[in-house]
């Protein structure tokens, strides 16, 4: 509906346009508030600090010195290990749901991926500590370590502990799996049956079709699905919490315990000390907003360039 | 390779059963009366309940739907008749910018908005810290149902003389009305589920309270609170909440799932 100018609209219809131009720009003045007051919160930090404060590993509440660099390095190796492990599946499963499945399987099994990301994280993080970690510590990482040998490596070394990256990378990977899926089954099934047939009319098989056609076509609203995935990784709190060992340090190993930004602010905000404690958790925070907002924008970028390319 | 397919497939409906099946296997044998009636009791008493954290739960989504249901269906209609505009391409996007954030980023915003200035918790600020969760996901629900009310509604209201306003609220938006409803619920859903925006907003709260300018409880940050101690009787409590709270989140979900269903007849997955 194209708007109109209202001339000699009624009082009525004026109040009406009013109420809702103000409510629609609620939200930007939310988003603009929300950054102001973050920022102006991190300020402290990030003025005593400048650049270290994204580079130094030493968190020190006593002292006073603050570096968010293993937060920052836990976050980035949570969530693209997360990804590693379930992009594949769900790719998978969003070719199953679109190609294979016979018409009366595809609702259920849709709608059971979809729910995965209804359940709240505290729920998955509680499954995380009373089940996840005691079969890596019990099953997995001796499994790993001793009879893969992995344990010579420097991604599987040190003792099996339990709560570690490996497990937090475990728990994101479920909790990123409806998102991607879910983006992935939509640009597939936008990609045109022109498209499809044309393969199939050259001889292409069932499965050569989908590699050589399908997919390719929709493959930057698959990344974009990545990318919304990997969005909701990095901002992931309390499952996190719950399973990452919470220790300021950076280590090559996926057995040890690391920290996320999410799960650093989550733990020390309560029991911040002073002042200056407080504005390095903004801090971290403000760098969380920021990586967000970038990767989500990114995101929907590329699910709309599919879809459009699709239309034309 | 359809074989790796289906595996995939198998994998990725798994955890939900699993999840589902521990819950209730863990958390069923503490479902008693007590539960849902009982204030916490200290560590080492035996019983105690959740009944403060299920209150704080409802009084939460209650402040928070007061607020992100009008601003939320007031934007959604804007948007939706204002569909080709610019500030409409704006405030669609950052609507999805909005949504896409971490809920601990929203929660120390809303600390450092409503908690820090007055210097203590409140289940106002956990509210609005939730409606501004809630906002983004009802505004595009109620964009989404007003744009598939056919145009021949509208006009033919205006033709009988119903000033835009009136068509707006009382043909269009009724008739858009189910598919909002949805929407909200599943907003809800999303919501009633989050912790970490609260936890230092609403902070939580062990004895009853219904007061919107103290600390309140919520169930998931009981739960949160009850599964990192070292008490047995209080991870049991933990399993019991997480059912409850699970329970409650996939009834809102399956109950909006189904009555979108019906009222359109077309395929969601």
């Amino acid at each position: 509906m194209p708007s109109t100018q209202l001339h000699g609209a009624s009082v009525g219809d004026r109040v009406y346009r009013l109420t809702t131009t103000v409510f629609a720009l609620t939200i930007p003045l939310l988003l603009v508030l929300l950054a102001i007051e973050v920022a102006v919160a991190a300020w402290p930090a990030l003025k005593a600090f400048h650049f270290t404060f994204l580079t130094s590993s030493r968190w020190d509440a006593v002292e006073g010195v603050f570096g968010a660099a293993p937060a920052i390095y836990g976050t980035v190796v949570s969530s693209v290990l997360a990804l590693v492990i379930a992009t594949p599946l769900a790719i998978g499963v969003a070719i199953f749901l679109s190609e294979f499945a016979p018409p009366w399987l595809r609702q259920p099994v849709a709608f059971l991926v979809d729910l995965l990301a209804a359940i709240p994280s505290v729920v998955y993080g509680l499954w995380g500590i009373f089940v996840l970690v005691p079969a890596l510590r019990e099953y997995v990482m001796p499994f790993l370590a001793d009879r893969l040998h992995l344990g010579n490596t420097p991604f599987f070394s040190g003792p099996a502990y339990g709560p570690s990256m490996l497990a937090a990378s475990l728990i994101l990977a479920i909790m990123v799996l409806p998102y991607i899926s879910s983006v992935t089954r939509e640009v597939l099934m936008a990609v045109p049956r022109a498209q499809r047939e044309a393969a199939l009319a050259l001889g292409a098989t069932r499965w050569e079709m989908i590699w050589g056609a399908v997919l390719p076509f929709a493959s930057s609203g698959i990344v974009g699905g990545v990318l919304l995935g990997l969005g909701r990784a990095l901002g992931e709190t309390m499952a996190v919490t719950m399973v990452i060992g919470n220790r300021h340090e950076i280590s090559s190993s996926l057995f040890s315990p690391g920290y996320t930004m999410a799960s650093l602010i989550a733990n020390e905000f309560s029991e911040a000390t002073n002042d200056l404690h407080l504005s390095a958790l903004m801090a971290v925070g403000a760098v969380l907003l920021l990586v967000t907002i970038l990767v989500n924008i990114a995101a929907r970028w590329l699910v709309w360039r599919v879809q459009r390319q699709a239309k034309s | 390779m359809v074989g790796l397919t289906v595996v995939a497939a198998v994998l990725a409906t798994l955890p939900l059963l699993f999840i589902l099946g521990l819950l209730i296997q863990k958390g069923a044998s503490s479902l008693t009366w007590d539960f849902f009636t009982a204030m916490p009791k200290p560590v080492g008493e035996t019983g105690g309940g959740m009944a403060n954290a299920m209150m704080g739960t409802v009084m939460l989504i209650a402040i928070a739907s007061a607020i992100g249901l009008p601003v939320g269906i007031g934007a959604g209609l804007y948007l939706a008749e204002h569909r080709g505009t610019k500030l409409a391409f704006m405030v669609r996007f950052l609507s999805d910018v909005l949504n896409g954030l971490p809920s601990i980023v929203v929660g120390i915003f809303a600390w450092q908005f409503l908690v820090r200035p007055v210097r203590h918790f409140s289940a106002l600020a956990g509210g609005i810290a939730l409606a501004a969760m809630m906002i983004p996901l009802v505004t595009r629900a109620t964009e989404e149902m007003i744009h598939l009310v056919p145009s021949s509604l509208r006009e033919a209201a205006l033709a009988l003389g119903y000033p835009r306003w009136r068509t707006s609220l009382t043909i269009v938006l009724r008739t858009a009305l189910p598919g909002i409803v949805t929407g909200a619920l599943v907003a809800v859903a999303r919501i009633a589920g989050e912790t970490a925006p609260l936890l230092f907003t609403a902070f939580g709260n062990q004895f009853w309270s219904t007061s919107v300018n103290e600390p309140i409880s919520a169930l998931p940050i009981q739960i949160f609170s009850y599964a990192i101690s070292p008490y047995d009787e209080w991870h049991s409590l933990a399993w019991a909440g997480a059912l409850v709270l699970l329970a409650l989140v996939l009834v809102i979900s399956l109950v909006a799932r189904f009555a979108t269903r019906s009222r359109f007849g077309r395929g969601h997955d």
